[in-house]
């Protein structure tokens, strides 16, 4: 019987992909463990393996498919014997109607906008006499039963008048079903995380129909960075510190490391990261995260740092960074940001972190304050290092400066702690020879 | 002594333990059930069973009283108490037999006996089990479960002496039938007696402390309850109390406090049926830290006491005194304990209950006044049995079926029964409560034509101005 390969989850959270690119054709052969395509997810870009051998035997999502749920069929694999003819035509069908292209063309973008309104609508089912029969098959049409989300029929009514994505709701009822519990615990919380409030813009303003312009579909990693960060911003008290580092004898131990220790290249950043590391171990409570019933404490120091990507960014993590050396944190961030920017990472290394550091420095950026990676308490926005005019001793004389802000989330985090890991940290940068121990 | 280790021990094989008892053999533990009298426990022997067969009885004997409207006649209709109660016996024993059955084919060791814990060493409890106050066995096990169910609740001025003054024991196994009897309590156990006996020519006087009988349910249920028992004869004293009771000759002279003044009535036998009280003592409960209050084992939502690996479900551990509430609690408990994953705790408010009286009563959720108080804006669905065909063809047309949904969400809060065969329909309503539909998926549902569930549509029906053969 021919084999149905589905869209694999990448990830617990993953309810659908990008499917990049096939590097199988139709009629190829394929060995179990062979590479058959690329699926992109939140953040990464991962390979899909084949489980069985076979002949491939109809792809049924092409390249460049947005949007793909996650266990609907994909391709069609021919086990020996089999030909394309023994594939249910229904297979093909339901599927290959499904996902939105990619490449939308331009006119195209008005039936988008109308099969957004119709998953709105597979949401809620009832008008005033609870009973709606155009809307009953209208749903049962839609492409989205492919992902059918599963909700009581309460919940749904419930999250329609709360006006709740369901999609962004985790139920806890059997497998996974959205019940009522949920929406009330979802609507007893204060915080909108799980529930982001959904109002979905369905429609263009006006004043801009007439200009051009070229519309980008969001991709995945998009909108997980569009969410997240208003989520931050929404939910999360944030405030600011700055401090000047002095530089000069970070750069010259760096210089003697680098000369003096074969196939070394340790970087300011890595320098930052043990900086870092070694002020959250001398200063815990600044490595903390807010929840409603407690603030965590976390008890390892998991480094998130970001990494500018084609079309966003990413946050590898280095894990356990208090334990770690300066050529381990410098070997692994080479590692990590080259398979960043590859697509390449394992989600459980960029999921996760407990505190994270951004460094524009290499833009020439002189400060700018970052916005905290939730459910993080606090982010180190690091600038350039540059030669600035110093008073000393009642006289002006030339340094090479770098300005940090640390943005902390106020809800764990105070002023004074805030201001204790500054200190530390600056104490290290400034004193680097400290921190090589 | 012979001393067995078990991985679990349940004590009390009543629908609480012996569900619990098979769950676990099922999830791989070895498990043992000890029990002081029949494997079943009062629900099986002494509760719900017997009662129902004594009821059909009951019922049997109503509709031959009333065969001219069939459009049969028959002379010299008689019976015989010993043989109602005699079936009733048998049936107890069969389903008896078949959960010994069914322990021993999950490998269950059963081991009649009292339990009573001891000391723990360690983590493990230490249970004697005793036969006629001797020691004969003791068990070892990490984890333990209460089940040790209820008995009838007696008054301070009332207690049963199981010869004059019976508790539901006694009226399910009389010798001779009596030719009055008082029920004191008008909760499910009492007015399913005064049912009965009612419908076997006893003359019956019910007594109520509170305002109404059956005062668990909705206010609707309770008045048209009282309506129909006392068109059948049925004596009802609400707002009253029974101050004393004096014996002399076979005769009890009851003196009852009602609203109108004191009053004294005669009767041949008084039914205490005034709620019932969880059978905490004798276990060794005060060798641990769980904590018994007002009669009852005090549990977390899973079941657990204060004390690590002790455990109480059932009647045990508190209202609903149901045998279904106990098997669910068994389960939840006992999948805890084996850690399977994704276990719930019991939903209570989605509990139905049942009165097995002429007429029934069966209802499930929320009342429209615990609705109301809980805030809710409601919408009232309310469908008569005389309404419905098959009500009619059947000659039972006392009844009807209400609903209590919310009007914002659709949500059914509640629903509401009286009438014939309702404790059969109400499971509808559950499952419906269950899978949370809204009032839009139970006005689309066919029910089939022509049967009594019919009457739970048209009463969603009416609940949306709907309602068509109203």
């Amino acid at each position: 019987m021919p084999i149905q390969i589905l869209m694999p989850a990448l990830s617990p959270t993953m309810t659908e992909g990008n499917l990049v690119a096939w590097l199988k054709e139709e009629g190829d052969n394929v060995v179990a463990g062979e590479v058959l395509a690329e699926i992109e997810t939140d953040k990464a870009t991962m390979e899909v393996e084949a489980v069985d051998e076979g002949v491939l035997g109809k792809i049924l999502v092409p390249s460049g498919t947005e949007g793909v749920s996650v266990n609907a069929p994909i391709a069609i694999l021919l086990e020996e014997g089999e030909d394309v003819s023994s594939i249910k035509a229904d297979i093909q069908s339901t599927v290959s109607t499904n996902p939105k292209s990619l490449q939308m063309p331009h006119g195209e973008n008005e039936s988008l906008v109308k099969e957004d309104v119709l998953i709105t609508s597979d949401t809620s089912r009832d008008d005033k006499n609870g009973l709606n029969p155009k809307n009953f098959s209208t749903s049962l049409s839609t492409s989205r039963d492919n992902g059918r989300i599963k909700a009581s029929p309460l919940a749904r009514r419930m999250a329609k008048h709360a006006e709740l994505d369901l999609a962004k709701i985790v139920g806890s009822g059997p497998n996974g079903r959205i019940i009522k519990a949920d929406i009330d615990q979802l609507l007893s919380d204060d915080k909108p995380s799980e529930a982001v409030v959904s109002k979905p813009i369905l429609e263009r303003p006006d004043t801009l129909s007439n200009v051009n312009y070229d519309a980008i579909p969001n991709n995945g990693m998009r909108k997980v960075i569009a969410s997240r960060l208003s989520e931050s911003k929404q939910t999360a008290p944030h405030f600011y510190m700055t401090v000047d580092c002095n530089i000069d004898a970070l750069n010259l131990v760096r210089k003697e490391l680098n000369e003096k220790v074969e196939g070394t290249k340790i970087s300011v950043n890595d320098l930052i990261i043990r900086a870092a590391a070694i002020a959250l171990k001398r200063v815990p409570e600044a490595n903390a995260s807010w929840t409603e019933d407690a603030t965590l404490l976390y008890k390892s120091i998991d480094i998130s740092v970001a990494v500018a990507i084609d079309g966003g960014l990413v946050t590898p993590i280095i894990k356990n960074a208090g334990a770690k050396g300066l050529q381990q944190i410098s070997s692994e961030m080479k590692d990590l940001a080259n398979r960043a920017r590859e697509g390449k990472l394992l989600p459980e290394e960029y999921q996760g972190g407990t505190f994270s550091i951004s460094n524009l420095g290499m833009y020439g950026v002189k400060e700018f304050s970052a916005v905290i990676n939730p459910p993080q308490g606090a982010i180190l926005a690091v600038g350039a290092g540059e030669e600035r005019p110093i008073i000393k001793d009642g006289a002006v004389s030339a340094a090479t400066l770098m300005t940090c802000t640390l943005s902390v989330d106020h809800r764990v985090v105070d002023g004074a702690v805030g201001a204790r890991f500054l200190s530390v940290f600056k104490g290290l940068i400034e004193d680097p020879l400290t921190m090589l121990l | 002594m012979t001393t067995s280790k078990y991985d679990l021990v349940v004590i009390g094989a009543g629908p609480g333990g012996y569900v619990a008892a098979i769950r676990a053999s099922q999830l791989g533990l070895k498990v043992a059930i000890v029990e002081r009298e029949s494997v079943g426990g009062v629900c099986l022997n002494w509760g719900c069973i017997p009662t129902k067969a004594l009821l059909r009885s009951a019922e049997v004997g109503h509709l031959l009283n009333n065969l001219e409207a069939y459009g049969f006649s028959a002379d010299n209709i008689s019976f015989d108490i010993k043989k109602i109660v005699e079936r009733s016996r048998k049936v107890a024993k069969q389903l008896s037999s078949g959960v010994s059955h069914l322990l021993k084919k999950n490998k269950v060791a059963v081991i009649i006996g009292s339990a009573s814990l001891k000391k723990k060493s360690g983590d493990e409890f230490n249970i004697e089990v005793f036969q006629e106050d001797e020691k004969y066995l003791n068990l070892k096990s990490q984890n333990v479960i209460m089940a040790t169910g209820a008995r009838a609740k007696s008054l301070p001025n009332i207690v049963p002496d199981g010869k004059d003054i019976w508790t539901y024991k006694e009226a399910m196994i009389p010798n001779t039938l009596p030719k009055s009897i008082l029920v004191i309590g008008s909760g499910a156990i009492g007015i399913e007696f005064a049912s009965f006996y009612n419908d076997l020519g006893v003359d019956i006087t019910v007594v109520e402390v509170l305002d109404r009988i059956l005062p668990a349910e909705d206010i609707d249920i309770s008045n048209f309850a009282l309506k129909s028992f006392v068109k059948q004869g049925i004596k009802i004293k609400t707002s009253s109390m029974v101050k004393s009771l004096k014996t002399s000759k076979g005769k009890i002279s009851v003196q009852i406090e009602t609203a109108a003044g004191s009053e004294e009535v005669s009767v041949e036998k008084v039914i205490l049926a005034v709620g019932i009280i969880g059978n905490t003592e004798d276990l060794g409960l005060e060798n641990t830290s769980a904590e018994v209050s007002n009669g009852q084992l005090v549990v977390d939502k899973w079941g657990a006491t204060n004390e690590p690996g002790l455990y109480g479900i059932g009647d045990l551990v508190g209202a609903p005194w149901l045998a279904h509430k106990a098997s669910h609690e068994g389960v939840i408990c006992v999948e805890r304990i084996a850690g399977v994953e994704n276990v719930h705790p019991l939903d209570t408010s989605n509990i139905p209950g049942c009165t097995y009286s002429r007429p029934q009563v069966a209802s499930v959720g929320l009342t429209q006044k615990l609705a109301e108080d809980a805030g809710y804006k409601v919408r009232i669905g309310h469908f008569p049995f005389i309404g419905n065909g098959k009500a009619i063809a059947l000659g039972e047309m006392d009844g009807f079926v209400k609903t209590v949904f919310d009007s914002t969400t659709g949500e059914l809060l509640g629903a509401h029964m009286i009438g014939a065969e309702v404790t059969e329909m109400i499971q509808g309503y559950t499952v419906a409560r269950t899978l949370e539909t809204t009032e839009s998926e139970l006005l689309n549902t066919v029910f089939p034509h022509p049967t009594l569930s019919e009457m739970m549509h048209e009463s969603v029906l009416d609940a949306f101005d709907r309602a068509i053969h109203i």
